[in-house]
């Protein structure tokens, strides 16, 4: 709900405070590592509260005067703590030459309801802030992990020369001992063999048991939803024990079907899952309006009913594919040397040998999954269009 | 042809739906008719049952390929929780013999006893079954592993004292031909030599075509029955593990120990009456038999190792000699099946219920954590822009699809003392150098780790509860003149409790059975019962123990997860796709 | 009618060729064993020399060698074997022998002889622990440590590791009893020959693992090979014990300021063990490839990529200098004579006894 109320300016009663809180704050840190804490929150806020005055009595131009102040905290930034103060500096810079204006301009209350009380303006930011946090938090590891697979060494540590930026601490060994090992390619292309045809047998039962459970009258329903649903909750250890005794039993242990049955189990409940969610919302009169108009029921299927719930379908799939391409556990069971996959070679990867090829390959595995997602989110938005329903 | 029967069973018995349709039908004046003429219930009845068959016929594939591909490893895996054929399949005679011995009684088993376990030990150890029995009973009463493997190298002399003594009576009783000339049927030594010539030609394989079957030679068993019983047991164990007929080896000692058993209670008369081969070299023996130098099996057991001695061991050995055991499930609640019922195990062994807790409170306080993360992060994306919310969202999705090696790796280098968390601080001025925090191989880390693997499965379903609320029923509340923390707590947080429900069960669920990220990150505080669960399976080889604790974790999650089913139902479970 | 004789003629032909079959070898090898450098060394110095003999062979390797045993139970519970050849450590080779998973050879019958015509059995000499055991390699466990984090004086003495005063800091130690428990009483004042006795009583398992918990807060217990050497480059441990392959590759190929505590070194053996239950084809495959695979100068060729002691005495005069790096290997053995100053040879009779018993008290003081 945009809000066309004037913004309106701040005095510097208000800015200088909050500036020189934020200041402080920052100054901690800084005084910290440069040994003395107190002495830097008194300086952080003492110079934001200067700054802060300046910018707002002086009229410069902004932009320019964004740019000069990120370069005098970077130059600083560098003086102090090298290129990583160098970094530091630049994004305070940047911050501080923006804040304040921010803050002076009103423009902090554009976009909110304007009935808001001052702490509730607090804490609408404090809230951003808390849950920008926690995204950090989900997505940390996944960025430490990208430059470590280009590190110099066998070894998971940033080495000083990383830290320095220096080229000699990077290189692309492990990336070209992806590619060049004959292990590793042997594993992806397992993988890429296994991974598809479960999500197949996953995908092709999966579909069709949910078409069947999604229809009104069916006996036991919840018991066999129940067993459907089971290859996610029961603890994989447990499924992988099972199944490693069982499949040595009657011959399937060690083998290419065993596997891929195995991984087609574990990948059926994403399936069922998503596609009576989307037949939840499938509405029935169609496929009756099908059949009125003298459509066979295969023709109903796949001509009404199929490109409807289609992206329920490859959501399901998507699942289902990633937890065979991403399983370990049963494999190493379930599985034989021959059929070695990429998780599997990883975990000998972190088991056996040192080598950050890995994480080179988790890397390039972060890169398809967000081709992944992206392909997820344009089907879920023409899944919308198409049944009809209001975005959310 | 499915249908017919469906349609019959349709017929015959009732579905309960009907109930309903028939008591209705008793107060109406006369049935309505369907187009066709039939009373239009009954054509409703059939389309309902066609429909019903429509729907079974579609989810039956997958619920056989479920079935067969994943319960029934399972419950094949659960049942050895409590098999244990193995005492009395390699002890045969002893467990029967034991019988009517009682631990309480303070003696040890009587001399029989020991002459069946000597049998039992015999064969066990000439197939190598005994290391396994002695593993086995291991895990119930320390030291009886050793104690088997002792007696498995020395049981096989224990005959060499009669076999000594006959063989200085008779050279030929160190042979193989001539005691396979007594024991054997002439028709199988003849069969036996065919066989042996196309083996040794290469005609045949002997795996594909084994060794004739052995005869007794007639009126030996009547004879010298315990040397008879001994020799075909020499004989079958020829044929199939070493693929040899049985005259192509001197029997065992075991062998030689029952002649001299049966000479010392064959008469006289009978010995003189036989006149097959051998039979001078049989009366000799007899006539020298009670003159031998002799030990009882009793006294050759304790000679090997005074074990055997002990009364503890003989009262385990009796106590797991029934087919089916609740032993492995008394271990995996730290008790203990003894000779006099059931008692916990010493205090310093107890170490299974810690575990289990352990685990239930690491899941609980994971849980906890994924909640609180995870409420705030849902929130925003259930009340941001469609469009900010999908970009978002990609970033809850990103490490959800992320090889959960990798993420947990990547934790091992965030966390360690020399890590980056630690460098950050370091050089913040936080903590000092040499004061790092011990973040990792904890129950910290684990938490952490799987927090961060599980926040995902916690906002999914958040997110989708907290679309469904609408934003004007807070306004409302404000408007009404409720503080911000009131409207929150009385108006929306109670109706996005189904979402914490679902997602904290979710969560609670898949975090109680976890395995790679405590092995990895865990250390010794942090590990959970799954890891013990691999640890039986792959390193100490008790997979009974092992069934035992997964059937234990399997139920408290079957509880979870029916707990889930009436709170959410099952359908109810999104992906964010 | 006709198809059946026919078919009863076609069994008949393969009836009447089957010997001829049975002499055939199989082309495809699975062999099981540790994977990382370890197994690299097996790849170049015997199964890529192999395969460029017979280019028709295939050979599948198998990291497997830790799950080996449980594995192999497995497999012989269903009756279907899918490994032809496995590497094992010696303990391990005598369990699956004991329990009739392993099969039993003749050494003089299946291996080569020396090149100076001394018989396998002699060659091998006592390193033939087990009647299913192939020896291939002497491999030590012990200590490595931090050379940047002990002062200035560096550990020479494997007690050190017990001295939480001089040397502040995490210790890695491997998550079971072997080996420790030994270290432990060494450490508690036992001397070197009484160390067995003394660990086959209760009082003196309790009296290990009392001395064991000194330092418990402090170690970090290691389950993988890559670990200690990971963790010494991380410097998260200031010294860690694993086995010496590694740690010579941490120190001289990847040049970390690690250093090498040989004092009270454990020798160990490792080797091969032929499943008990293949096919005569794949058995004849597994016995050209092993007769080829364990002679002398093979044995010297492993020692090329890796720092361990070739298993066979002839071997020994053959080793030269590492594959890449060119520097002797010799030095870097744990069979060199100043390495092998103060050793302890692993108790194989007494581990396959006692394994079992100390295995589950070592676990349940670890839990608690």
């Amino acid at each position: 709900m945009p809000t066309v109320l004037p913004l309106k300016k701040q005095p510097f009663s208000f800015v200088g405070p909050v500036s020189a809180a934020a200041g402080a704050f920052a100054g901690l840190f800084v005084g910290t590592a440069q040994g003395s804490g107190l002495l830097g929150i008194l300086l952080g806020g003492a110079l934001m509260a200067g700054l802060a005055y300046g910018l707002m009595t002086l009229e410069l131009p902004r932009r320019a005067t964004r740019w000069g102040i990120a370069a005098v905290f970077a130059l600083i930034g560098l003086m102090v703590g090298g290129v990583m103060g160098l970094i530091v500096g630049t994004a305070f810079g940047a911050f501080f030459g923006w804040f304040p204006l921010w803050l002076a301009d009103g423009r902090y209350r554009a976009g909110l309801p304007p009935y808001l009380t001052a702490g509730e303006v607090l804490w609408h930011y404090a809230f951003r802030v808390i849950c920008g946090m926690i995204f950090f938090f989900l997505i940390a590891p996944i960025v430490v992990v990208m430059p470590l697979s280009f590190n110099a060494e066998n070894f998971f540590t940033f080495t000083p020369e990383m830290l320095r930026l220096d080229p000699a601490g990077y290189s692309m060994q492990h990336y070209e001992d992806f590619f060049q090992s004959g292990d590793w390619q042997a594993a992806l292309r397992n993988s890429l063999t296994i991974a598809p045809v479960a999500t197949l047998l996953a995908v092709s039962f999966g579909t069709l048991a949910a078409i069947g459970l999604s229809s009104e009258h069916v006996p036991f329903r919840q018991a066999i939803m129940a067993i459907l649903i089971s290859p996610m909750i029961v603890p994989l250890i447990i499924s992988a024990a099972g199944m490693y005794f069982f499949y040595s039993r009657i011959g399937l242990q060690g083998t290419y079907l065993g596997v891929v049955l195995a991984h087609a189990a574990l990948g059926i409940p994403f399936v069922i899952i998503t596609v009576t969610a989307t037949l939840v919302g499938f509405d029935r009169s169609l496929t009756r309006a099908a059949a009125n108009m003298g459509a066979n029921p295969v023709t109903t299927f796949f001509r009404v009913q199929m490109p409807l719930i289609l992206p329920g379908v490859i959501s399901g799939g998507l699942f289902a594919f990633i937890t065979s391409f991403d399983e370990v556990v049963v494999v190493l069971f379930v599985g034989s040397a021959s059929q070695k996959t990429l998780p599997w070679q990883m975990f000998i990867g972190l088991r056996e040998q040192i080598s950050p090829t890995i994480l080179a390959v988790a890397t390039i595995l972060v890169c398809l999954s967000i081709a992944l997602l992206t392909t997820l989110e344009l089907l879920r938005r023409r899944s919308e269009k198409l049944r009809g329903m209001s975005p959310g | 042809m499915a249908d017919a029967t469906q349609t019959n069973a349709g017929a015959s018995g009732r579905a309960p739906d009907d109930a309903s349709g028939q008591a209705q039908d008793s107060g109406a004046t006369g049935p309505v008719l369907a187009a066709d003429g039939t009373p239009l219930k009954a054509s409703l009845n059939r389309a309902l049952r066609a429909q019903k068959l429509r729907a079974l016929a579609l989810i039956a594939p997958l619920l056989i390929f479920v079935l067969v591909t994943f319960i029934a490893p399972i419950v094949d895996m659960l049942f050895r929780s409590v098999e244990n054929q193995i005492v009395s399949e390699t002890l045969p005679r002893t467990v029967a013999e034991l019988s009517d011995w009682e631990a309480t009684s303070n003696t040890l088993p009587d001399d029989a006893t020991f002459d069946a376990l000597y049998y039992d030990l015999f064969l066990a150890s000439e197939y190598k079954n005994h290391t396994r029995l002695g593993s086995r009973l291991n895990y119930e009463q320390t030291g009886m592993s050793s104690m088997f493997r002792r007696v498995g190298r020395d049981v096989g002399d224990f005959g060499d004292l009669y076999l000594d003594q006959f063989e200085d009576l008779d050279e030929r009783w160190d042979e193989a031909e001539p005691w396979a000339a007594l024991m054997a049927h002439p028709g199988y030594l003849e069969d036996a030599a065919e066989w042996r010539e196309s083996r040794d030609a290469d005609r045949i394989d002997p795996r594909d075509t084994p060794a004739p079957r052995f005869r007794l030679a007639p009126g030996i068993e009547d004879l010298l029955p315990k040397t008879a019983q001994a020799y075909t047991h020499y004989a079958a164990f020829m044929r199939t593990e070493e693929e040899e007929t049985a005259d192509e080896d001197e029997p065992w000692t075991l062998v030689s120990t029952m002649l001299y058993e049966d000479l010392m209670a064959a008469s006289a008369a009978d010995i003189a009456a036989y006149d097959g081969p051998m039979a001078d070299a049989l009366q000799t023996a007899h006539a020298a038999a009670p003159d031998f130098e002799t030990m009882t099996r009793k006294a050759q057991f304790l000679e090997a190792d005074d074990e055997w001695g002990n009364l503890d061991n003989w009262a385990t050995i009796k106590v797991y000699s029934p087919s089916y055991t609740s032993g492995y499930f008394l271990t995996a609640v730290d008790m203990k099946l003894g000779a006099d019922g059931i008692v916990s195990q010493p205090e310093d062994q107890q170490i299974y219920g810690l575990l289990f807790k352990r685990t239930l409170f690491m899941s609980m306080v994971i849980t906890i954590s994924c909640i609180l993360l995870g409420y705030p992060v849902a929130w925003l994306l259930a009340n941001l822009p469609m469009r900010s919310a999908n970009l978002l969202m990609i970033l809850v999705l990103l490490p959800f699809w992320t090889s959960l090696l990798v993420r947990t790796s990547a934790w091992k280098v965030m966390l360690q003392q020399q890590g980056v968390i630690n460098d950050v601080l370091v050089w913040l001025g936080v903590v000092a150098d040499e004061s790092r925090l011990i973040m990792i191989n904890n129950q910290f880390g684990t938490i952490v780790a799987m927090t961060h693997i599980l926040l995902p499965f916690m906002i999914l379903p958040l997110y989708s509860v907290m679309q469904t609320i609408q934003p004007s029923y807070l306004r409302a509340a404000k408007s009404l003149g409720a503080t911000p923390f009131t409207a929150f707590w009385r108006v929306y947080f109670p109706q996005s409790v189904p979402g914490i429900g679902a997602g904290s069960i979710l969560v609670f669920i898949l975090a109680i059975g976890y395995y790679i990220t405590p092995e990895i990150v865990g250390g010794t505080s942090g590990t959970f019962i799954s890891n013990r669960i691999a640890y039986h399976i792959s390193s100490s080889l008790n997979w009974g123990l092992a069934a035992a604790l997964g059937t234990i974790l399997l139920g408290a999650v079957l509880i979870l997860y029916w707990a889930y089913d009436r709170i959410v139902g099952i359908d109810n479970v999104k992906l964010g796709g | 009618m006709k198809l059946t004789s026919a078919f009863l003629a076609s069994t008949a032909l393969a009836v009447a060729f089957s010997p001829a079959v049975a002499q055939e070898m199989s082309n495809e090898m699975t062999i099981v064993s540790w994977g990382g450098a370890y197994q690299r060394s097996q790849q170049e110095a015997y199964s890529k020399p192999y395969v460029e003999m017979h280019p028709e062979v295939t050979v599948t390797w198998d990291e497997s060698s830790n799950e080996a045993v449980a594995k192999l139970r497995a497999m012989n519970e269903a009756g279907n074997i899918t490994w032809d050849l496995v590497d094992v450590v010696a303990a391990d080779a005598i369990r699956l022998c004991d329990e009739g998973l392993a099969m039993e050879y003749d050494p003089d019958d299946l291996l080569a002889e020396a090149p100076d015509g001394t018989s396998a059995e002699d060659d091998f000499g006592d390193l033939i622990v087990s009647d299913c055991f192939i020896p291939q390699i002497v491999y030590s466990t012990t200590f490595g440590y931090r050379t940047d984090m002990v002062g200035d004086t560096p550990p020479t003495d494997v007690c050190a590791v017990f001295d939480l005063e001089a040397y502040p800091g995490k210790r890695a130690l491997e998550k079971r009893p072997i080996n420790n428990m030994e270290w432990a009483l060494y450490c508690d004042g036992v001397a070197k020959d009484e160390i067995y006795d003394v660990l086959a009583t209760p009082e003196g398992q309790d009296q290990a693992l009392a001395k064991l918990d000194t330092i418990k807060d402090d170690v970090i217990w290691w389950s993988a090979g890559a670990d200690t050497p990971q963790l010494l480059a991380d410097g998260e441990v200031v010294m860690g014990s694993t086995y010496n392959g590694r740690l010579f590759s941490v120190i001289v190929e990847q040049n970390q300021p690690v250093g090498m505590l040989w004092d009270m070194q454990v020798f160990d053996l490792d080797g091969w063990i032929i499943p008990e239950g293949l096919s005569d084809e794949e058995l004849a495959r597994v016995k050209d490839f092993l007769f080829f695979a364990t002679d002398t100068q093979r044995l010297a060729d492993q020692a090329k990529y890796i720092s361990y002691g070739p298993a066979r005495q002839s071997s020994a005069p053959l080793v030269g200098e590492h594959a890449d790096l060119g520097i002797a290997m010799a030095p870097h053995m744990p069979t060199d004579p100043d390495n092998a100053k103060n050793t302890l040879l692993y108790n194989y009779e007494f581990w396959a006894d006692y394994r079992d018993d100390i295995d589950a008290k070592f676990q349940s003081w670890l839990v608690q």
